[in-house]
């Protein structure tokens, strides 16, 4: 499989949140802005970057028994090391995005890529298929972060281009089911085509 | 007062799935049939109440004492990866009836934020002891109510005649926006 096939599968034809279904909880947790979505996108991004690079290095070192736990140590450091950078560097971010920082290591898209991709492939592969698949995240987040701000405060990345106060719903849980429901379908028609 | 006070608003006003997005991946996942939705709630209550009194006292003996509260993410989800599997142990040894139930859903258990948010949440909330396990009781609760609306829901959705592009999760999603809309009419109880 060539390098630009592997990275852009992550983007579309296997994108975590519209295809998968993975990741689903910080995707509607944390987009009620656009700048949240993305900064929890490349919070994730780095992680599985991350967690793919030292998990492709030391594949051949684990027992395959005890493979899921050694995962979850990696993956749990990366996410302290992100949440501790967070707080000293983007400490309006951190209090925003509050427990899903944490939350970054039950994400399965992180667990998933690093026990399905990472652990049988290559160190270039890894890193790739880590990028594709985190900008795919981030890609989803902006998307569903963009609706909802748009709809419901009627700005975009906090300039305000509606007056008033837009559409309370999309800022509150039940629009993020919605939005996302929509998108979802908006991507699975797009796809058929393309297929 | 205070524990009626904490059930009623984890299991309506702040309904983990419905209000707080933890657990959407089962949610979503396994809520096809009613079934599978009563055999993964018995699996999350399981695992829930006793990662949340496990998480208690590593939290209050151990890290705090220590100064190590930083370790709180790895030493959690270490804690509850652990706990998954030795539940799996001794429910084949102790009861495989109840294995055989519940088996297939506790290997996707470790990777269900409800589970480590519980635990996390009620540290947060500095509740004692016996207030983090109603917690996390009232939570395996409402996570168990919100997947069984939605299962029977989508039972009956099979039956329906749904656009082609919104088949299956799509619609579901419609759907709990909707009933997260329901419940957000409980708000202002508490």
């Amino acid at each position: 499989m060539n390098r630009w096939k592997n990275f852009n599968k992550g983007i579309f034809r296997e994108n975590a949140v519209f295809v998968l279904f993975l990741g689903l909880c910080p995707t509607l947790g944390v987009t009620t802005s656009v700048i949240n979505g993305v900064g929890m996108g490349l919070a994730t991004t780095f992680v599985l970057l991350m967690s793919n690079i030292v998990v492709t290095l030391v594949k051949n070192f684990i027992p395959d028994k005890v493979r899921i736990p050694s995962f979850i140590v990696i993956i749990a450091s990366f996410v302290t090391i992100v949440e501790l950078l967070m707080q000293a560097y983007l400490p309006g971010l951190f209090d925003e995005l509050g427990l899903f920082i944490p939350l970054i290591v039950v994400n399965c898209l992180v667990l998933g890529r690093a026990e399905a991709f990472a652990s049988k492939n290559t160190f270039v592969s890894s890193v790739v298929d880590g990028l594709g698949m985190g900008l795919g995240f981030t890609m989803a987040l902006f998307f569903l972060g963009g609706v909802r701000e748009i709809l419901g405060s009627g700005s975009f990345l906090g300039f305000k281009f509606i007056p008033g106060d837009g559409i309370l719903l999309f800022i509150l849980a039940p629009g993020a089911f919605i939005a996302l429901g929509y998108l979802i379908m908006i991507m699975n028609k797009i796809n058929k085509k393309t297929a | 007062m205070n524990y009626i006070i904490i059930i009623i608003s984890a299991i309506f006003v702040n309904n983990i799935v419905l209000a707080k997005f933890l657990g959407v991946c089962p949610f979503i996942g396994v809520s096809n049939r009613v079934e599978t939705a009563i055999g993964m709630t018995g699996a999350v209550t399981f695992v829930m109440v006793i990662a949340t009194i496990v998480t208690y006292l590593l939290q209050h003996y151990i890290l705090i004492p220590f100064g190590i509260s930083f370790m709180q993410t790895i030493t959690f989800i270490l804690v509850i990866a652990a706990l998954v599997q030795m539940v799996e142990i001794v429910l084949k040894k102790a009861s495989p009836v109840l294995y055989q139930a519940l088996g297939i859903f506790l290997p996707l258990i470790t990777t269900n934020c409800a589970i480590l948010g519980v635990a996390i949440l009620a540290v947060q909330n500095d509740y004692n002891l016996i207030e983090s396990v109603v917690f996390s009781i009232a939570n395996a609760i409402g996570f168990g109510m919100a997947l069984l609306l939605i299962s029977g829901i989508r039972e009956q959705l099979k039956l329906v005649d749904v656009p082609e592009p919104m088949k299956g999760v799509p619609i579901a999603f419609i759907v709990a926006g909707l009933l997260a809309m329901a419940f957000m009419g409980f708000t202002g109880i508490v």
